[in-house]
């Protein structure tokens, strides 16, 4: 049965195309056949993070109009074989993604993958909620920091509201992936600490991404950070956020990259 | 002084919790069920008290304080009174 999962915030500069790729590429390190589509038309990111920026022919919303077929528009990477992207276009507008031709689009790519997961745009608009309206669940990608948090508590209730699971009647699953945390400064009081989130939000822990300079060093490269370096600390949190999301019950912990006992203090269940 | 210093910035989590914590009850209470109760308040008020006397919208201050357990709303109206109108009649 195949998963369709949103990766979505609100607010922009939070980590939504990094954990795409990160999530998209531990899943399919683990064996699973994924797609990472892109959603953010006009501002496409996905494929340059992903290394696949001077590979992109056909886009999203040529699949959509019918101008492609969805297996021109694939591009499989080339590190990981059961890893596919699906690109933005960066030059039509937004308008241009019809709400049935997203539809029929998602339908098909059931059919082929494992997983597909949407890389929604910042903000609330009609981007964003294409990106949700099919998805079965959904990781809210936040740091912990005011105006992303209100941002998120804004998301999760277009996803109880605006989504197809929602308006059926059915449970929509939403994670909480809280992104850039630093524990030291949290300890310190200087940033909210993980429960003050999780207690604000109240839904799941799907996992806690210390702030790491990996991360920007795997984008530098074009590679999701959990193949450009999957020792990393924030490597090893995505890792264990997707064996979560396969239904693999793992402690949470918060990754250190100096290998300190922070990762074995911050032990922590799954909610 | 730099004791104090030290003490307001260990406090500045907490306060980003507590703030949250109340901005979120009221966003999620007018985008959830009625629209702003504020808003429509302040809306109605006017509009009875431009039914009496004529009100000069420059000079009508709203203000609005959102606590934890309640909220105030404060409408300030500047009512011109008899002597102002005539002198406004006569100039």
């Amino acid at each position: 049965m195949a998963k369709v999962l949103v990766v979505t915030s609100g607010k922009g500069g939070v980590g939504k195309t990094t954990s795409t790729a990160a999530l998209g590429a531990a899943l399919a390190l683990s064996g699973q056949t994924v797609c990472v589509v892109d959603f953010d038309v006009g501002l496409r990111n996905l494929d340059l993070v992903m290394g696949a920026e001077r590979r992109v022919v056909f886009d999203l919303i040529n699949v959509v109009q019918g101008d492609a077929k969805l297996s021109q528009a694939l591009i499989r990477d080339k590190r990981c074989e059961h890893l596919s992207l699906l690109a933005a276009s960066q030059t039509r507008d937004k308008d241009a993604l019809s709400s049935e031709g997203v539809a029929r689009v998602i339908e098909e790519l059931r059919e082929k993958f494992d997983w597909i997961i949407c890389d929604s745009p910042a903000g609330i608009e009609r981007g964003a909620t294409l990106a949700m309206r099919h998805a079965d669940m959904a990781v809210v990608v936040t740091n912990p920091e005011v105006s992303s948090v209100r941002d998120s508590d804004r998301i999760i209730g277009l996803l109880d509201s605006k989504t197809m699971r929602a308006e059926r009647g059915e449970r929509m699953d939403k994670f909480l992936l809280l992104t850039r945390y630093d524990p030291a400064r949290a300890e310190r009081g200087e940033m909210l600490k993980v429960d003050d989130v999780l207690e604000i939000l109240s839904i799941p822990l799907l996992g806690i991404v210390p702030e790491s300079q990996a991360v920007l060093s795997a984008s530098n490269l074009g590679s999701p950070v959990t193949i450009a370096n999957p020792d990393s600390a924030p490597a090893r949190a995505y890792l264990d956020a997707a064996l979560r999301l396969m239904g693999i019950d793992v402690p949470i912990t918060v990754p250190t990259d100096k290998r300190s006992l922070f990762g074995a203090l911050f032990g922590r269940r799954v909610a | 002084m730099n004791l104090l210093n030290m003490f307001a910035r260990r406090t500045s989590a907490p306060q980003a919790r507590e703030r949250l914590q109340i901005l979120l009850s009221h966003e999620r209470a007018s985008t959830g069920g009625q629209p702003d109760l504020l808003a429509k308040l302040r809306e109605e008020i006017l509009e009875v008290i431009s039914r009496h006397v004529t009100v000069d919208q420059d000079k009508v201050m709203v203000k609005l304080d959102r606590g934890d357990a309640v909220s105030m709303l404060e409408v300030d109206i500047e009512i011109p009174n008899r002597s102002e109108l005539r002198k406004v009649a006569a100039g």
